[in-house]
C-alpha cells in the first residue's frame, strides 16, 4: 500500500519541485557554510599572521576574533534562515504532495 | 569535625554509592580540598529535583517508544536545550576555559570547529534523520540494506563511541569532584555511575532528557553569571580586558594568533573534520532527532541548539580571557602561591577559581554542582544510546529478528544500561591515571570515519549496498583506531614508545576517505540479486526521507 503511495508521490510535479527548490536551498547554504569555514582553516593553517593583526591602528579587535565572531552569528542565522522556509514554504508543499496522493488513492 | 564532615559528605551526595562502595572513603580524601558544602548543597538540590522527575518518568514510561525517543513528544525547544545539554560537557566548559587561558586564540578556533558541524547537520541530516529514524541511526543505515549485519557493523562503531566517551567523561568526573567535592575518586566514579544507572533504567529517555534540560539551564545560568561579574571588572570593555591580557600573559602578542595547536596544516584540518563530521555521528546525539515529533520540530531543535552553543562558546572565550587576569595573576589560585606555577587543581580548574574569584564560594558551589550535573547528565545520554544499540540493534533486530516482545526489548535494555555502568565504573577506575586527553578525540574521529559516511551515504547514495556499507563501516572504524594508536598521543604518550608511526594526532582526514572510498568500491563491484533490490528500494525510502510520509509518529499519551 505505501509503495503505491511513494510511487504516485514521486509522480507528482510538485515532489520534483520540493525536492529540487529545497536540495538547491540546502545545499547552497552548506556549500557558504563549508567554504567560509574551511577557507579560514586555510587561513589559520597557512597565513596564521594575517588574523592577529588589529581591525583598525590601536584597536585591541584582531581580524581573526572579528571573523570568527561573525561566522558564530552568521552561521546561526542561516539555520534560522533555513527552518523558517524548511517550516513554512517547504512544509506545506509537503503536505499538499501527501494530501494529493491520499485522494488518488480513494 | 573534618572526619565527620568528610563522612556526611559521602553519605549526603549519595547514601548508595558510599554503601556500594564500602571502602573508607574517609582516608586519603583528606589530602583533598576541604568539603564544598555549598556545591554539595546545590548539587543534592538537583539530585532530588531530577530523582523526582525520573519517579514521574517512570510512570511514563511503558513502550519502547518511550524509553528510546520519549514517545517523540518533546518539543523543538526543550530537545534544542537537552541537544545543548548534551554537547556541552564539563569538558567543554572547564577545557575549553583552560584552553583560552594557555592559549588564547587557538581555544577560539578550537570552538568554532566545534560548532560549524550544526549548520551542516540541518541542512543535510535533520529532516532525513528524522523521517526515516524510529529509535536509533541504525534504523536508517538498515532501512533497506541487510538488517542483521547492517546493524550489528552499527552497534559495534556506536559502543566503541561510547566507550571512550564514557571513559573521557568518567575520568573527569573522578578527579573533578575529588577536587571539588574533596570526596574519594572511587566513590565519586560509583555515585555517577549509580546515579546514571537510576535515571536511564526507571526513566528512560524522558528522565534523560529533562535532566539533560535542567543541566543545561543550569549551565547556562552559571556561565553567563561567572562571564557578567568577570567582565564587569574590565568595564566590560574588550579593548580594555584584551590590553591587560595581552601585557600579562606569557605569550605577549602572540596571545591573539593562532599558535602551535594547529600548527601544521594537516592537523589543522583534519580536526575541522573530525569536530565537525564527528557531531553528525555520535549516537547519542542522534538519538535526540528521534525525541521530537517531526521533521519541523527536529529542524528547530538544531536551531535552538545551535543558538545556545554559540552563545555559550563565547561566554566561555571571555571566561577564558578574564581567567589569564583574574586567576593567572593571584597567587591565591597557585600551588605555593607562585603565580605562573602549577594551578592548584591543574589546568582545567581555570573556571572553577575564576568563579570563587568573582563570587566567593557560594558561586563556586553552585558551578561545582553544575559541573557535576553535567558529567551525569552526558554520561547518562551516552548510556541511553549504548543500550539502544544493544537492546533494539543487537537483541530485537539481530538475534530476534524482530520477533521480541516491547517488554522484553525494554527488559534487555535496562540489563544493558546496568551493564553499561557498571563497564563506566570500570573504565573509570582503570584509567584513573592514564592520561585521557586523546579519548574525546578518538570517539569524535570513530563518529566521523564509521558512523558519518554509511549514514550519509544511506540517504543521499542510492547505489549503497549491503557489501558497500560494511567495508565503509569497518574500514573507517579500523583505520580510525589504528590511526590514533600509532599517533603520538597513544603510542607515545601512553604506550611509551620512542617514535609515533603515523605523524599526525588527528585522524579524520585519513579515515573518512577510507571509509568513503571502501563504500564506493565495494557497493559498485557488488552485482548481487540482493544490491539490486538494494538499490530498487533507494526511490521508495527517498520518498520517504523527503516527505516523512510513513515516518514514526509520537506515540499517544
Amino acid at each position: 500500500m505505501s509503495s503505491a503511495m511513494y510511487e504516485r508521490m514521486r509522480a507528482n510535479p510538485k515532489f520534483q519541485e520540493l525536492v529540487s527548490k529545497r536540495g538547491r536551498f540546502a545545499w547552497t547554504l552548506a556549500f557558504v557554510v563549508l567554504a567560509m569555514f574551511y577557507g579560514f582553516v586555510m587561513v589559520v593553517a597557512f597565513n596564521p599572521t594575517a588574523l592577529g593583526q588589529p581591525v583598525a591602528e590601536g584597536s585591541m579587535l584582531t581580524v581573526g576574533v572579528a571573523v570568527e565572531l561573525f561566522m558564530f552569528i552568521f552561521f546561526w542565522s542561516l539555520t534560522a534562515v533555513y527552518v523558517k522556509r524548511a517550516n513554512s514554504e517547504f512544509d506545506a508543499l509537503t503536505q499538499e504532495i501527501v494530501k494529493e496522493a491520499w485522494k488518488e488513492n480513494k | 569535625m573534618r572526619r565527620l564532615a568528610q563522612l556526611s559528605t559521602a553519605l549526603g551526595l549519595l547514601a548508595v554509592a558510599a554503601m556500594a562502595y564500602a571502602g573508607p572513603p574517609v582516608e586519603g580524601a583528606l589530602e583533598k580540598q576541604a568539603t564544598n558544602w555549598h556545591a554539595i548543597i546545590m548539587f543534592c538540590i538537583f539530585v532530588t529535583m531530577t530523582m523526582g522527575i525520573t519517579y514521574w518518568a517512570a510512570s511514563r514510561t511503558k513502550s519502547t517508544a518511550d524509553f528510546y525517543t520519549a514517545g517523540g513528544g518533546i518539543t523543538g525547544f526543550q530537545n534544542g536545550l537537552a541537544i545543548a545539554g548534551d554537547y556541552m560537557s564539563a569538558a567543554t566548559l572547564l577545557g575549553l576555559t583552560a584552553m583560552v587561558y594557555t592559549q588564547g586564540y587557538d581555544g577560539y578556533i578550537y570552538m568554532l570547529a566545534f560548532f560549524a558541524g550544526w549548520p551542516i547537520i540541518l541542512f543535510l541530516m535533520a529532516e532525513r534523520l528524522r523521517n526515516l529514524g524510529k529509535f536509533t541511526f541504525s534504523d536508517i543505515t538498515a532501512y533497506r540494506l541487510d538488517q542483521g549485519k547492517v546493524r550489528t557493523m552499527a552497534a559495534i562503531s556506536s559502543l566503541t563511541v561510547v566507550c571512550f566517551y564514557l571513559i573521557a567523561q568518567m575520568v573527569g568526573a573522578g578527579q573533578l569532584i575529588k577536587l571539588l567535592f574533596g570526596l574519594e575518586y572511587n566513590v565519586a566514579i560509583f555515585a555517577v555511575g549509580l546515579l546514571m544507572m537510576v535515571y536511564v533504567t526507571f526513566g528512560g529517555m524522558v528522565a534523560t532528557t529533562w535532566v539533560q534540560i535542567i543541566k543545561a539551564c543550569m549551565l547556562l545560568a552559571g556561565g553567563t553569571l561567572v562571564m557578567f561579574l568577570a567582565f564587569s571588572e574590565f568595564g566590560f570593555s574588550f579593548q580594555t580586558l584584551l590590553e591587560k591580557a595581552t601585557a600579562v600573559h606569557k605569550l605577549k602578542d602572540k596571545l591573539m594568533y593562532p599558535g602551535s595547536l594547529l600548527a601544521d596544516p594537516v592537523t589543522a584540518i583534519s580536526l575541522g573534520l573530525g569536530l565537525m563530521f564527528g557531531t553528525a555521528g555520535l549516537p547519542h546525539i542522534l538519538m535526540r532527532f528521534f525525541t521530537v515529533t517531526d521533521a519541523k520540530e527536529a529542524r528547530k531543535s538544531v536551531l535552538y541548539a545551535s543558538g545556545f552553543v554559540a552563545y555559550f562558546f563565547n561566554v566561555i572565550f571571555l571566561m577564558g580571557l578574564c581567567g589569564i587576569l583574574i586567576v593567572g595573576q593571584n597567587p591565591d589560585f597557585f600551588e605555593g602561591g607562585t603565580v605562573g606555577g602549577k594551578l592548584i587543581g591543574g589546568g582545567n580548574m581555570v573556571a572553577m577559581h575564576l568563579a570563587k574569584a568573582v563570587g566567593g564560594n557560594m558561586l563556586l558551589g553552585f558551578l561545582a554542582a553544575v559541573a557535576f550535573a553535567t558529567i551525569l547528565a552526558v554520561v547518562s545520554g551516552l548510556a541511553l544510546a549504548g543500550a539502544s544499540a544493544i537492546s533494539h540493534d543487537l537483541y530485537a533486530r539481530v538475534i530476534k529478528k524482530g520477533t521480541a516482545s516491547e517488554a522484553a526489548e525494554i527488559r534487555v535494555s535496562k540489563i544493558a544500561t546496568i551493564c553499561l555502568g557498571f563497564v563506566a565504573i570500570i573504565l573509570g577506575i582503570l584509567f584513573e591515571k592514564q592520561n585521557i586527553a586523546f579519548m574525546v578525540g578518538l570517539a569524535f574521529g570513530v563518529a566521523a570515519a564509521a558512523n558519518f559516511p554509511v549514514l550519509i551515504l544511506s540517504m543521499y547514495w542510492k547505489g549503497l549496498t549491503t557489501r558497500g556499507a560494511l567495508f565503509g563501516g569497518y574500514g573507517g572504524l579500523i583505520s580510525a583506531v589504528l590511526f590514533v594508536l600509532f599517533s603520538k598521543s597513544v603510542w607515545v604518550d601512553v604506550l611509551h614508545n620512542a617514535a609515533p608511526l603515523f605523524p599526525y594526532t588527528q585522524p579524520a582526514l585519513f579515515a573518512m576517505p577510507v571509509a568513503f572510498l571502501l563504500a564506493y568500491i565495494f557497493s559498485k563491484t557488488d552485482s548481487s540479486v540482493r544490491a539490486g533490490q538494494e538499490i530498487e528500494a533507494f526511490e521508495d525510502q527517498y520518498v520517504r526521507a523527503q516527505t516523512g510520509y510513513g515516518a514514526a509518529s509520537a506515540s499517544n499519551h
